[in-house]
């Protein structure tokens, strides 16, 4: 259903041959192979500028981040919570549109092999249109995107578009979704499957997030191979790990972000964001 | 046999208008939405639903509205005769409550506690508010700061009735910020929340059933226009800012094309200033609030800030029916500048005695535009959405010429 990996990991997958998608998923079987869980790690692209953004990714791929989603801003962020939000304001006016954002990935795909995944709204892409924003997409190097207000049932012509041009769609599933949508989640999402830990926007305390091993299960009891990976409000270690413990990867966003608007200087925040990175990913490569 | 029969049997089952409408929210929204969507098919069709609903529309809001000729007004301008649908003497003071009322209902049988609510002019928060405190609910409601700065009266209102009303600083601070907030906290709290959304905008199936609830508007004009001149009117004009007024009065009428609609949006300082709310007039189309329609946007798809000196017109989008008929030819959507409906709020209020909302005034203004031209056999009806009490610290500034007493009497009778 998902594309084929045949296992390894991202280093010696064949890099340069693969589509997004493939590379992506190979990022979670990596680590699975090795009995570990993927580490994705969102930041808002262009915060504080679009450097610090490119100077960043490859840094935190070192210190141990499997897959780096980049957020483009939108105007209008209704998924997002307060720290999300004040940074896509910083980042509003370094981007005139997708073009230089994508332009920003391709350097950055230069720079690095770790998979990397647009997080936006959807208006953008409508605007820019599909299947154009697709085509280039997967020649700057894009691997997958992130549409949360692009729910499954509005996301048919979507989803297999984006698998053609060789983009991972990837679809979230909530703590309330019945059986019938989670079904089509799992046909239509691609590279991961994006769980949302709880009712809410980003950046609040996940807790045991809500159901979330029923979930889980539930994915596994319908034979999807797609990993499945939990975000919204993990941001210690410890949430990494016992979150972690529950699926093939945890998302982590608000955190880092406050750690590098906290940061008096880019050097510092970069160096934050490293030593966070590390941290969270020592927390879950621990054994149980 | 017209083309625009099947206008009536809009939107599909999935919340499209032509192209427009539909769901676009977070996956944890759209669970609560199709819950909500399942309880609102069974009900409207539930006569014990529909007869509490007129009970209370009747009862509590005062309906019907009238169908009022003005004459004084029509003769002045001197072409078609004009009829003034009166939505501003419902309970609260404009259409608004109809659908807060149908909403609140909903939410009951739904075994919801708390309400929220989005709110611009502060109409809409103020019929949320009075509904909630009707049927003792919890009530918050989110309102940009520059609204409640120029909608003062209109906060304190909610506040008496009991309300929350929580101030929004982020983007413009205006009333698609307020709706962004709204969602933020809905997706949070939707086990025990509802989210009375104020027009015809919003995620499937908001369009279809706000339209539904208000649909009282143009039902009543149809038999109030067949009692008093034996025939439909040639003519339907509203205000659109979201579109709820246009709607409940057009839908009515949509399958019969004699009658001529025209929707009126705000032009601000004027379509060439950039600074407006004509969404339809010159937008395009993109997805907002969770669906798709026309869009005050830039070329990257970043949404626009509106502008108009009415808060409730002053919103970048437009409910995704509008879009539709606009494509479809069956409205005609024309604009009205601010200065336009300033000077329409005092023609009116002079030549009738009747101080419309800048909202309303919009029409008004259209309507003055129009009527001249028109043969006195036509009948025009323009929707007076509400009332203007709540206008007068904004006419004060944008007009205080005005506010002087009549040159001539000097009598101390009041000038406006």
């Amino acid at each position: 259903m998902s594309g084929g990996t045949n296992g390894g990991g991202l280093v010696n997958s064949g890099f340069a041959n693969s589509t997004g998608l493939e590379r992506l998923e190979g990022a979670f079987t990596g680590r699975k192979s090795q009995g570990r869980k993927a580490l994705v790690i969102y930041l808002m692209a262009g915060d504080p500028t679009v450097e610090f953004t490119i100077s960043l990714v490859p840094r935190i791929a070192e210190a141990g981040a499997d897959v780096v989603e980049l957020g483009f801003p939108f105007s209008d962020p209704i998924a997002d919570g307060p720290v999300i939000q004040a940074a896509g304001n910083r980042a509003l006016r370094h981007f005139s549109g997708l073009d230089d954002y994508l332009a920003m990935v391709a350097r950055i795909r230069k720079a690095t092999p770790v998979p990397l995944v647009l997080m936006t709204h959807y208006n953008p892409i409508f605007r820019y249109g599909e299947e154009a924003f697709l085509q280039s997409a997967a020649k700057a190097g894009l691997d997958g995107a992130i549409l949360p207000d692009l729910p499954v049932d509005e996301a048919e012509d979507w989803t297999a578009l984006a698998r053609a041009n060789g983009v991972a769609p990837v679809m979230l599933e909530a703590p309330n979704t019945d059986d019938a949508h989670a079904r089509r989640i799992a046909e239509r999402s691609a590279g991961f499957i994006y769980m949302v830990s709880l009712k809410g926007v980003t950046g609040t305390d996940v807790g045991m997030g809500e159901n979330l091993a029923g979930r889980v299960e539930r994915f596994r009891a319908m034979g999807t191979a797609t990993p499945l990976a939990v975000g919204f409000g993990i941001s210690t270690p410890e949430q990494a790990k016992r979150i972690g413990a529950l699926c093939d990867g945890v998302i982590v966003g608000t955190g880092i972000i406050n750690r590098i608007t906290a940061a008096p200087n880019t050097g510092a925040a970069i160096n934050a964001a490293v030593d966070y990175v590390a941290e969270l990913r020592a927390a879950l490569d621990q054994p149980a | 046999m017209s083309k625009f029969s099947d206008l009536t049997r809009l939107p599909d089952a999935r919340g499209h208008f032509g192209p427009y409408g539909g769901r676009f929210v977070s996956e944890t929204l759209s669970f609560a939405l199709d819950d909500l969507e399942k309880t609102y098919m069974r009900l409207r069709d539930d006569p014990d639903f529909q007869a509490e609903f007129d009970y209370d529309l009747a009862h509590y809001v005062g309906r019907p509205s009238p169908l009022y000729h003005a004459e004084r007004w029509s003769k002045k301008l001197g072409g078609a005769r004009i009829w003034l649908k009166r939505e501003d003497l419902n309970h609260t003071g404009a259409h608004k409550v109809n659908n807060t009322l149908g909403q609140v209902m909903l939410a009951r049988r739904l075994g919801k506690t708390r309400i929220i609510a989005e709110t611009g002019a502060g109409m809409h928060g103020v019929a949320t508010a009075t509904i909630a405190a009707l049927f003792g609910l919890e009530c918050i409601v989110f309102m940009g700061a520059k609204d409640i700065e120029r909608q003062a009266p209109n906060v304190a209102r909610m506040r008496m009735l009991g309300s929350e009303v929580r101030t929004v600083t982020s983007g413009s601070a205006t009333l698609k910020d307020a709706m962004n907030e709204a969602l933020r906290d809905w997706v949070a709290t939707v086990d025990d929340t509802f989210y009375v959304i104020g027009s015809v905008a919003g995620p499937h199936p908001y369009p279809a059933m706000v339209k539904e609830f208000q649909k009282v508007i143009g039902q009543e004009t149809e038999r109030q226009m067949m009692e008093k001149t034996g025939r439909l009117p040639d003519l339907l004009i509203a205000c659109v800012g979201g579109g709820s007024n246009a709607m409940g009065l057009f839908a009515q009428f949509l399958h019969q094309p004699g009658v001529k609609m025209r929707g009126v949006e705000a032009a601000g300082e004027g379509l060439e200033s950039g600074r407006h709310s004509a969404t339809i007039s010159a937008g395009q189309v993109g997805v907002l609030h969770g669906s798709k329609s026309y869009l005050l946007q830039d070329a990257a798809g970043q949404i626009e800030e509106a502008h108009s000196i009415s808060a409730g017109l002053d919103y970048p989008g437009v409910g995704p029916e509008h879009s539709h008929l606009h494509d479809i030819g069956r409205v005609e959507y024309v604009s009205i500048t601010d200065a336009e409906a300033v000077d329409a709020t005092f023609q009116l209020s002079r030549l009738e005695g009747i101080l419309p909302a800048l909202e309303s005034a919009h029409a008004i203004a259209d309507a003055m535009r129009v009527a001249p031209a028109l043969p006195p056999e036509h009948t025009i009806v323009v929707n007076l959405s509400g009332r203007g009490d709540k206008d007068l610290d904004t006419l004060l500034k944008a007009a205080p010429e005005r506010f002087q007493n009549p040159a001539k009497t000097g009598d101390g009778k009041e000038g406006a």
